[in-house]
């Protein structure tokens, strides 16, 4: 066979079968024959046991990819071992870096699907009986009444999450550009099928299509523009030429096809990871799709976006003619700083504990990107770890949101208590609830003891190192500082009302009085304002408010929540193994 | 002393108030009587060990760093667990550990429930909070024992920040009035926001360094030669946050409100020994790291620290409530231990070293009889100095107590705070002349605050509501004993407390002064200074 086909590849003109790395694609395979298969299930197997086939099939699939994954880690990354794999010809490279983000995904999927199979002790999952219906209409009533249950979430999820694989590890712009429509698509359909609030979901999933769709397209625009200029949509050979330019390359006029292409192609990666100004979806869609969705989306599409940026700006190798270069990197400085900025100072406007926690991850975002700018070595580490801290908090906090309801009239458990004010004295009611929740909220905030904060003193500390060419960050650090000190104050806000108010406190008396401008002023000249708004035009709920149950989970989205409490604060003292894991796979020392 | 001194002395005092805490926190909803018996079983544990330690310091050599514990921590950004202390921290970290027992004991009775809490449920939600209380302060003290002893600056500050959290909770959690939370979060903001200044700091303090696997152990980041205006940055980083900590004029504003809605015990370990981080940090991160940068703000930071020390007791005078008033005095002694570590004298700084640990006793004492006194009015938490009268009449001891440690308060000769603050105004007098004089007035108003108020409270006819009030307890009397003890024992004896601080200052100062030798070329540029 394999003299055939060397014989086949030396004939002129005749068929080259491409060799493919099946091994590498393993974990890949996996998840999208789940996918598929998922689907078929869906048409053949009868309604009453597809739920179940579909969660098992969807768990395994995601363990066994994350089996495989670590697997190829110590076969690549042991002793000996061959430090990656390029598939395909460079269409992905599954390099250290690749391989951590499809492992990163992997998990955080898993856990995060844990809290989507969790139907609770309601026995409802989150999704809507029939998503085609009109919200309100006699044939959602009679879904809702037949109790049927909707499964093809758990298909769409595998596919969203291959799309994720792919994206971190793609070598050129045109499967960057497929991967990012595998995992959009699917997400698009995921935020409209909330079975609460339709409305608002469907809202959502509309305004995330309608964005997405623009982003795509300017993401691809910009790939064409690059095309133009390069002659390939490789990365690595984009990067070349730019780096070519005055030695014989494109010519000089050209610089700015790159520019523009290299611009429209980052603005595309940075709509998915929600920085400022591609921020807009964000609050809405994390407060209208289905929690559990949010948390899945939340923590899976940032580590893969992020790690399609990394891809293109490190591991294609940014560089250019110190020109242009210096534009992109004025360029995102600006991004990063405003997204740090609106994240946290919006982010402590917020009354809503959902769109709370999407500001917050544009913030988070914005501390992401000054790890990015920081354009070394330590950098590249402290994003992975900084995403890894990320992803855990998120996932974590919305499964705890799942379990918190209001119930109706009549006493029966309707949809999430979102309003912050409904979480008063939480901590008294669910002390390890609210202390699970605590900790993420803790560990977002960057305080000491928690992953959050080995995560931002990693990438503040390699922005400070900087570069010897380019010079350090220290700017964008100390911007990071400030504003973390004002996204403490929103976090630590929730802590205040869930320990220290009792629910009937917050009808009459709103959190205004723990804060007011006298405290900020000198605190936070400058923004010291707007927090000071914010904390005024804060919690006040309404008279009559619903009453507010926490329900028991069915096991797995406990699992989730102290498996991630655990996992923050074990990571928050002793990081140690995991950073030097970050450090022997993407092989900086 | 046949006490192996090569035994993981201090990393005992950091572990057994932990395991205490979380024993605290695993006790069975049926067991909650436990609590007290458990946490105060801890805490004298804590003592024994600490005597243990004590026993294998070497006192002779009191300026180096003994009992040294060095492990990897995380090797990637150059933080190492490493342990230690020198004649000063060890004075700390006792005072410390003698003032938790002492803490749970004055809990023992009351517990600030004042949540709205009704039916059967109020004695189950009475023994639960004590549960967190009690543990919060063990967890509390295990921070205050690894701050006193981090040889590295990553460690320092991550309990540094970490601190910060259980404390908030003490205060918004525990507290009484309906402003604590107020308080609790302005505490926060306010420590938050140095403790973030800070952070820069210590990041780019790491660059500056040798860097590597140990590049944070303060050993390796003494007497680096730095840029001046870096030099400054850094050190205004690190000042900051201990200004805001300690807390000096004008960034003291937090204290009061703390003070005032922190319940007894909580203000006690706040004011007493918290707070003395600030100049502890000043005393051995600010001057041995930046000594150039150092000896650049003294001038300013000595007018700051006088100010402090006529502002707090002129405000003292002036307050109703009786927690307020005692954080206003403290506001005013703070200033006294930070003039005398920025005077640059061996006395002084000696002075200031020995001033830290008296002051935790004196004041602790000062709040844990405030706590006494507060728990006796008639409603049972009235602060305000206003609503007591005559009390002297029908509770003798608490009385003379109060006097004795209002007394400490002003610096009588024959209690420790005497010694302590006169070796301050002497070292600076050597110095800086004017700023001893003029912040030696201090006495007089210090007179006025504790005098006027023993007055107010103590003399004149008893009020009717206060004529049945009980004096002191047994409980209350073992409370308070050991804290007097204390007082007399050093006010008359000071000889091995003074052992203990006074080589660390000679080092401290030498390094200040002796890096003029090293800055004199560079020294242009200082000349805005």
């Amino acid at each position: 066979m394999i003299a055939q086909a060397a014989q086949m590849a030396a004939a002129p003109g005749g068929f080259v079968p491409p060799e493919v790395a099946w091994f590498a694609l393993t974990p890949l395979i996996i998840v999208i024959s789940a996918g598929v298969l998922g689907v078929l299930v869906e048409a053949f197997v009868p309604a009453n046991r597809r739920r179940v086939v579909q969660v098992i099939m969807a768990m395994a699939a995601l363990a066994a990819a994350f089996a495989v994954i670590v697997w190829q880690g110590v076969s690549w990354f042991g002793e000996g071992g061959s430090g990656g794999v390029v598939v395909l010809g460079g269409v992905l490279q599954l390099d250290g870096v690749a391989l951590l983000f499809q492992g990163l995904v992997v998990l955080m999927a898993f856990f995060a699907l844990a809290v989507v199979i969790d139907r609770t002790s309601t026995k409802q999952d989150a999704f809507s009986p029939s998503a085609a219906s009109i919200p309100g209409s006699e044939y959602e009533e009679l879904a809702r009444r037949l109790g049927l249950v909707q499964t093809e979430v758990y298909p769409l999820l595998m596919f969203a999450i291959s799309g994720m694989m792919i994206f971190p590890a793609a070598g050129d712009l045109l499967t960057m550009f497929i991967a990012l429509e595998v995992l959009s698509l699917p997400l698009y359909v995921l935020s409209g099928m909330a079975r609460r609030r339709r409305l608002l979901s469907q809202e959502a999933s509309f305004k995330y299509f309608v964005l997405g769709a623009f982003a795509s397209a300017v993401f691809l625009f910009g790939a064409a523009l690059l095309y133009g200029y390069s002659g390939s949509v490789k990365i690595s050979e984009i990067t070349t030429m730019a780096s070519t330019v005055v030695g014989g390359g494109a010519p000089d006029h050209w610089e700015l096809l790159w520019l523009v292409g290299i611009l429209m192609v980052i603005s595309g990666l940075l709509f998915k990871v929600g920085a400022v100004p591609f921020q807009a979806w964000t609050p809405d869609v994390y407060q209208g799709a289905p929690t559990p969705i949010t948390g899945f989306m939340a923590a899976c599409t940032k580590i893969a976006a992020f790690g399609a940026l990394l891809r293109l700006i490190y591991a294609g190798g940014f560089s250019g003619t110190p020109d242009m270069l210096e534009a992109v990197r004025i360029a995102l400085w600006v991004v990063a700083i405003a997204t740090m900025i609106v994240g946290t100072v919006v982010g402590a406007t917020q009354t809503d504990m959902k769109r709370m926690l999407g500001y917050s991850s544009i913030a988070h975002a914005g501390f992401v990107l000054v790890g990015i700018l920081s354009f070394n070595g330590a950098g590249i580490k402290a994003v992975i770890f900084y995403l890894l801290a990320y992803g855990m908090a998120t996932v974590g906090a919305f499964a705890v949101i799942t379990l918190v309801r209001e119930t109706g009239p009549g006493g029966e458990v309707l949809g999430e208590a979102t309003h912050l004010g409904q979480w008063a004295g939480l901590g008294k009611r669910s002390p390890w609830l609210a202390g699970c929740f605590s900790v993420f909220l803790l560990s977002f905030a960057g305080i000491p003891l928690t992953a959050g904060f080995i995560a931002k003193f990693s990438a503040f500390s390699a922005a400070v190192e900087g570069t010897e060419v380019l010079g350090n960050a220290t700017v964008l650090a100390v911007i990071g500082v400030l504003a973390s000190a004002v996204a403490v104050f929103f976090y630590i806000r929730v802590i205040v009302i869930m320990f220290f108010m009792s629910p009937a406190e917050t009808v009459v008396e709103s959190v205004v009085e723990t804060v007011d401008v006298a405290v900020l002023e000198p605190v936070v000249v400058g923004v010291g304002q707007g927090v000071a708004n914010a904390a005024h035009t804060s919690v006040v709920v309404a008279t009559g408010a619903p009453a507010v149950v926490v329900v028991r989970s069915e096991g797995p989205s406990a699992v989730t929540i102290t498996v991630m409490a655990v996992g923050i604060l074990v990571l928050g003292i002793f990081p140690a193994p995991v950073l030097d894991l970050i450090a022997r796979m993407t092989g900086i020392g | 002393m046949t006490i192996d001194t090569t035994f993981p002395w201090l990393t005992v005092l950091v572990v057994v108030p932990l395991i205490g805490a979380l024993v605290l926190w695993a006790l069975p909803s049926g067991r909650l009587k436990l609590a007290r018996p458990v946490a105060l079983g801890f805490s004298l544990v804590e003592l024994v060990v600490l005597a243990l330690a004590i026993g294998a310091f070497d006192t002779s050599r009191s300026g180096v760093q003994q009992l040294t514990e060095m492990h990897e921590w995380i090797p990637q950004i150059g933080a190492s667990y490493a342990l230690g202390v020198d004649g000063v921290a060890l004075l700390l970290v006792a005072l410390s550990v003698l003032l938790v027992p002492l803490v749970i004991g004055a809990a023992w009775r009351e517990q600030g429930v004042t949540d709205g809490e009704t039916g059967s449920d109020v004695a189950l939600n009475g023994a639960r909070r004590l549960r967190h209380y009690l543990a919060l302060v063990l967890l509390v003290e295990m921070f205050m024992v690894l701050i006193f002893t981090a040889r590295d600056v990553f460690l320092f500050y991550v309990v540094f920040e970490a601190m910060l959290i259980p404390v908030y909770f003490m205060i918004g959690g525990f507290g009484e009035g309906a402003r604590r939370r107020y308080a609790a979060i302005k505490f926060l903001i306010f420590s938050l926001a140095g403790g973030l200044v800070m952070l820069v700091a210590v990041i780019a303090l790491y660059t500056q360094g040798p860097g590597g696997e140990q590049g944070f152990l303060t050993a390796n980041l003494v007497g680096l030669q730095m840029a001046p205006t870096t030099e400054r940055l850094l050190f205004l980083g690190f000042f900051l946050a201990f200004a805001i900590k300690a807390p000096m004029f004008p960034v003291h504003s937090w204290l009061p409100d703390a003070a005032e809605h922190a319940p007894a015990g909580t203000s006690v370990l706040l004011v007493g020994v918290l707070d003395k981080v600030g100049t502890f940090g000043m005393l051995t991160l600010c001057l041995p790291l930046f000594p150039n940068a150092s000896r650049w703000a003294a001038p300013v930071i000595i007018v700051l620290a006088v100010v402090s020390i006529l502002y707090g007791a002129l405000l003292a005078l002036g307050q109703k409530d009786l927690m307020r008033l005692i954080a206003y005095t403290s506001v005013s002694h703070f200033g006294v231990i930070i003039l005398g570590i920025f005077a640059f004298t061996e006395v002084s700084t000696a002075g200031a070293s020995f001033y830290m640990f008296n002051h935790g006793i004196s004041t602790g004492l000062l709040f844990l009889l405030a706590g006494f006194i507060i728990a006796r009015s008639p409603s049972g938490k009235s602060r305000t100095i206003a609503d007591f009268g005559g009390l002297a009449k029908v509770t003798p001891i608490l009385a003379g107590t109060f006097l004795v440690a209002g007394l400490s308060a002003l610096s009588l000769p024959g209690l420790s705070p005497f010694i302590s603050e006169i070796m301050v105004f002497i070292g600076t007098f050597q110095t800086n002349s004017v700023a001893a004089i003029v912040s030696a007035f201090v006495v007089i108003l210090a007179a006025l605050y504790i005098l006027v108020t023993y007055q107010r409270i103590f003399t004149g006819p008893v009020r009717d509501e206060l004529s049945a009030t009980p004096d002191l307890s047994g409980r209350e009397k073992w409370v308070v004993a050991p804290l007097i003890a204390v007082l007399l024992i050093f006010g008359f004896y000071p000889g091995p407390a003074l052992d203990l601080v006074r080589a660390p200052a000679s080092i401290s100062v030498a390094t200040v002064v002796g890096s003029d030798m090293t800055i004199l070329d560079e020294s242009t540029d200082g000349s805005d200074s």
